[in-house]
């Protein structure tokens, strides 16, 4: 059942107050209100990513500021999470290699998002031998190894953070371009695509304004769950050593060394690991409720 | 053959027009892989007719006909295979994508299901906007103005102009997509089974708000539909049509009291009529079968597998659509040798 | 007026959904003889539906519940019996058939497995048996071909044969009451005058009493014995056929008879019902189809009595209650 609408027909007078209308995404973002669990996991998530940019800007320790005098040492009003071996504040060094993984998960959505939504879309709409060729290009980069190729690539070249970023957005979009024109060509052939044609609509007017904002449900939803396994992604390569380099440190690297001296330093590897996995999980649940809110199986349309 | 005889020259003109479609998609490696020959539908297969201006015409017929197909091949929704469709003198079909682009604020549609035609995400008045902006650059206020008065002329509150299409019932829906396609003030009109997806209650306001704005505005349109009473109502003439082939034009009223073609006279004699006096006396025609597929018409006459007149000549040869006075014309060969008798 | 096969008593069907209760069946009764084909007409929320589905025990619950009444068939209760009784009524002494019968045929089995199903849950017949008598059925309703059509897949059908093998399957088990819920809306004019004649035929034949469910005046007036009009989930007029049709009582029903067009004549302006259907959620108070009527009074404000207007014809609105222009007068001053 829908919301009551008011008779809206034969009428004389024009009381001119305009009635506001709820849009989908009105709707949709209502729903995901009422999601505690969505809701509690954007709080988190907003407070870590305050806490990333801030965090090191009014520390009173940088990143890579050693201490001989304090190394190791445990939790203390000084240090709230300890440091390592080096004597380095750990607090300061999980944000700012929170910033490192948050931003190659924001790059890598990016990417996804402008690539590939656009790609998937233009393929799906075209169709023909144009969505042939583009498709077979997606099927054949899929089939690249890419964690090896990343990791060949890494070797070889540079230990650079830039060809980590490229290489984890090259990979990103191909999932979303499916996705993308999956949706596309099952709503090119709905009436007011064909309405959009009938009035004049140019095709780029068409794909971008009637298609991909209708396709743009799964695609918020997809993002959510890229940037954690992108980020999980460059946690693993970090972890073999071949991600971010020292000093500078990423939830990844963290982990990795804080597994070496786990038995004894407990908080080295605790603090920054309940970090990455507190992210992870928000992003899932907020993915999770967005996924919810935008296809509501009730809609009665 | 297109004993059409005008007064003044038809608005649209349509000859010998024909729309195949391929089925399946064979796509490449099916190509490599195999032969595979893709199936012909000959959705629309050869058809001609002139719809004068200010005229409504109506077309009728079953499912899987060609009626959507034929009114979206008059606007070029559809790729044509041959003939022309000439509207005002230009044929459409020649036209560059940028031409008939232009071309298309003249030539408007209105869709059978209110519920898919409208852009979910878009509010009203810029679903009603669309076209305008595409013609004109109309200044904010303007176009503004513009998209209340359209609103009120299709019978909707302009206060509503933010609201989104899913807090409209049917009946208003349709009623957006009708001011969707006068928004640019066309001169022709392709309503798609406009009143198929609404209430008993609702078709007949469609109906009155369709025939009233056409009168106002001069429209010209191509009204299709499978009820028969409806299109009798509106349409100034009827054309039947039957697996792509137009069997029989004529005068609304003419039609119904005479119908030549046997396969409208079963068409006619099918619906069901609000009277149990009549339903209780009528001798109904019942059609045996089901439409055949128009990937294989029958030879001849396509209607002959169904026709109770069926004769050898039926299944040889294919009746022409002949004039048999009066604006009516109808394509079958016992009209035609009743005809040479009479 | 013997024993009536089915007998619905002051029936009412709730949803419960986000804006609240909706009442799809509020308060309905009516009565089906035996042999008897009743027409129920509404559009689409008027509840005629939602009525099938509550005596066939289909509800979904939830969010679906029926709140009251009774559905006496047979002089059972089918309200009361528990699932396992009404599982060994339904399919075999009452049936139903649907509007879309590529739906309602599982496209991933056989014909003759859909068809043979039913007849050996209900009448215990061996696989060979039931085989021969689904043969049997298919020819009864006019599928050319039968013994070899019969393991087609649905898909292999065309809708018209389709909705012809939904009607074998419905009635392979010979029951007392057929429910047709809009049985010929999604089919060609054509090839619903060929199924309307079957059903007809059928029931001539085999004697069932029929639930006629549609949308289409036409339909009803050609098939039924008796029509009951719905409007927002209630029964607003209610009668024989010939009776509803020539004296409208209900200004709805009215309405509806002069909005078909009349294809001999010549018409200006078709009359129109002004208004939209109204939104369940949120009733008016009294006749829910007072916004909407041209003859509304103050009295209307309140729910108007479904009241005796003649043999047998029943019907909900102020102005059947009153006989005189007096008393019109009067409930037009209120």
């Amino acid at each position: 059942m829908q919301t009551p609408v008011e008779p809206a027909i034969d009428v004389k007078v024009d009381s001119f107050e305009l009635v506001e209308g709820t849009s989908l995404w009105k709707d949709a973002w209502r729903r995901l209100l009422k999601n505690k669990l969505a809701v509690a996991s954007a709080i988190v998530l907003s407070i870590v990513l305050v806490a990333v940019i801030i965090g090191p800007l009014i520390s009173p320790y940088t990143y890579d500021q050693t201490n001989p005098d304090a190394v190791y040492m445990p939790p203390s009003a000084a240090h709230w999470f300890g440091t390592d071996q080096l004597g380095r504040d750990i607090l300061v060094r999980t944000l700012v290699g929170g910033r490192i993984s948050l931003l190659v998960g924001a790059v890598a959505s990016i990417v996804s998002l402008v690539i590939g939504v656009s790609y998937g879309a233009i393929s799906g709409y075209i169709g023909g031998k144009t969505d042939e060729v583009m498709m077979r290009i997606v099927d054949i980069l899929y089939s690249l190894p890419d964690i090896f190729l990343i990791i060949v690539l890494l070797a070889f070249f540079s230990k650079d953070l830039i060809i980590l970023f490229a290489m984890l957005g090259a990979i990103s979009w191909l999932t979303m371009a499916r996705i993308v024109r999956g949706q596309v060509l099952s709503l090119k052939n709905r009436e007011f695509v064909e309405a959009a044609r009938s009035i004049g609509v140019s095709t780029p007017q068409i794909i971008f304004r009637h298609l991909v904002p209708n396709a743009l449900g799964p695609v918020i939803v997809y993002t959510t769950l890229t940037i954690p396994s992108v980020m999980l992604t460059e946690a693993f390569l970090s972890f073999l050593g071949l991600g971010v380099q020292p000093p500078l440190s990423s939830w990844g690297t963290l982990v990795q060394e804080g597994v070496g001296a786990i038995s004894v330093y407990p908080w080295h590897l605790i603090f920054p690991g309940t970090m990455m996995a507190g992210t992870l999980f928000c992003l899932n649940f907020l993915g999770d409720g967005l996924r919810d809110a935008l296809d509501p199986q009730s809609r009665a349309d | 053959m297109n004993g059409i005889k005008q007064k003044q020259d038809p608005l649209i003109a349509v000859r010998d027009l024909k729309v195949h479609f391929q089925t399946g998609s064979v796509g490449i490696l099916d190509k490599l892989l195999s032969q595979k020959q893709a199936k012909v539908v000959r959705a629309v297969d050869g058809v001609s007719l002139d719809i004068a201006k200010g005229e409504t015409l109506g077309l009728v017929g079953e499912s899987g006909c060609g009626k959507s197909t034929l009114g979206r091949a008059l606007l070029q929704l559809v790729k044509t295979t041959s003939g022309s469709v000439k509207f005002k003198g230009t044929d459409l079909c020649k036209l560059s994508t940028e031409q008939l682009q232009q071309t298309r604020r003249y030539l408007q549609m209105v869709f059978q299901d209110p519920y898919a035609s409208l852009n979910p995400r878009m509010s009203v008045g810029s679903i009603i906007a669309e076209p305008i902006t595409i013609f004109e650059s109309l200044p904010k206020e303007q176009l503004e103005r513009r998209v209340q008065d359209l609103m009120r002329t299709v019978g909707l509150n302009p206060r509503y102009v933010k609201r989104y299409p899913h807090e409209f019932s049917g009946g208003q829906r349709q009623r957006i997509g009708i001011a969707r396609a006068l928004a640019v003030n066309p001169e022709f009109i392709v309503a798609d089974e406009p009143i198929a997806a609404l209430d008993v209650s609702i078709q007949a306001q469609i109906l009155n708000l369709m025939s009233s704005l056409r009168k106002e505005f001069g429209l010209t349109t191509l009204f299709i539909s499978h009820d028969l009473r409806a299109v009798r109502h509106i349409s100034d003439r009827v054309a039947v049509m039957y697996l792509g082939k137009i069997v029989e034009i004529a005068d609304s009223l003419e039609i119904y009291r005479r119908p030549l073609h046997p396969y409208t006279q079963a068409l006619i004699s099918a619906v069901p009529v609000p009277d149990p006096e009549v339903e209780k006396t009528r001798q109904r025609i019942v059609l045996v079968g089901d439409v055949p597929s128009p990937i294989n018409p029958p030879s001849g006459c396509r209607f002959h597998t169904r026709c109770a007149y069926a004769v050898e000549r039926c299944r040889q040869e294919e009746p022409q659509l002949l004039d048999t006075g009066g604006n009516h014309m109808a394509a079958c060969f016992q009209v035609e040798t009743a005809e040479k008798v009479a | 007026m013997t024993n009536p096969l089915l007998s619905v008593r002051n029936l009412q069907t709730s949803f419960y959904t986000r804006d609240g209760e909706v009442k799809a069946v509020d308060n309905i009764s009516f009565d089906l003889e035996p042999g008897e084909t009743l027409g129920i007409v509404g559009e689409s929320g008027s509840g005629k539906s939602v009525t099938s589905l509550s005596i066939m025990g289909l509800i979904p619950t939830p969010p679906g519940k029926i709140k009251g009444g009774q559905v006496l068939f047979g002089g059972q209760d089918l309200l009361q019996i528990t699932d396992e009784q009404m599982r060994k009524i339904r399919g075999k002494r009452v049936a139903m058939i649907f509007q879309d019968p590529m739906t309602s045929l599982n496209p991933f089995l056989r014909i003759s497995r859909q068809i043979t199903e039913i007849s050996e849950l209900h009448l215990n017949l061996t696989s060979k048996q039931s085989r021969t008598r689904a043969i049997e059925m298919l020819e009864l309703v006019g599928i050319p071909d039968a013994p070899n059509r019969i393991d087609s897949y649905p898909h292999q059908f065309s809708g018209g044969m389709r909705q012809r093998v939904m009607i074998a399957m419905a009635l392979s088990c010979d029951p007392q009451l057929l429910i047709a819920d809009e049985p010929t809306t999604a089919l060609d004019v054509t090839i619903q005058a060929q199924i309307l004649e079957l059903i007809k035929d059928l029931k001539a034949r085999l004697g069932t009493s029929v639930i006629l469910i549609t949308h289409d005046l036409g339909v009803v007036a050609g098939m039924t014995d008796r029509l009951g009009v719905m409007y927002a989930g209630r029964m607003i007029e209610y009668g024989p056929t010939d009776t509803v049709f020539a004296h409208p009582a209900h200004p709805y029903t009215q309405g509806l008879l002069r909005s078909v067009p009349d294809p001999y004549e010549e018409v200006e302006e078709l009359y129109q019902i002004p208004g939209l259907p109204p939104d369940l959620s949120a009733l008016p108070p009294g006749c829910p189809f007072g916004p909407r009527c041209p003859e509304v009074v103050a009295k209307c404000q309140t729910q108007p009595e479904f009241v005796s207007v003649g043999t047998d014809h029943k019907s909900a609105c102020w102005l059947n209650a009153v006989s005189t222009v007096q008393e019109r007068k009067e409930i037009e001053r209120d």
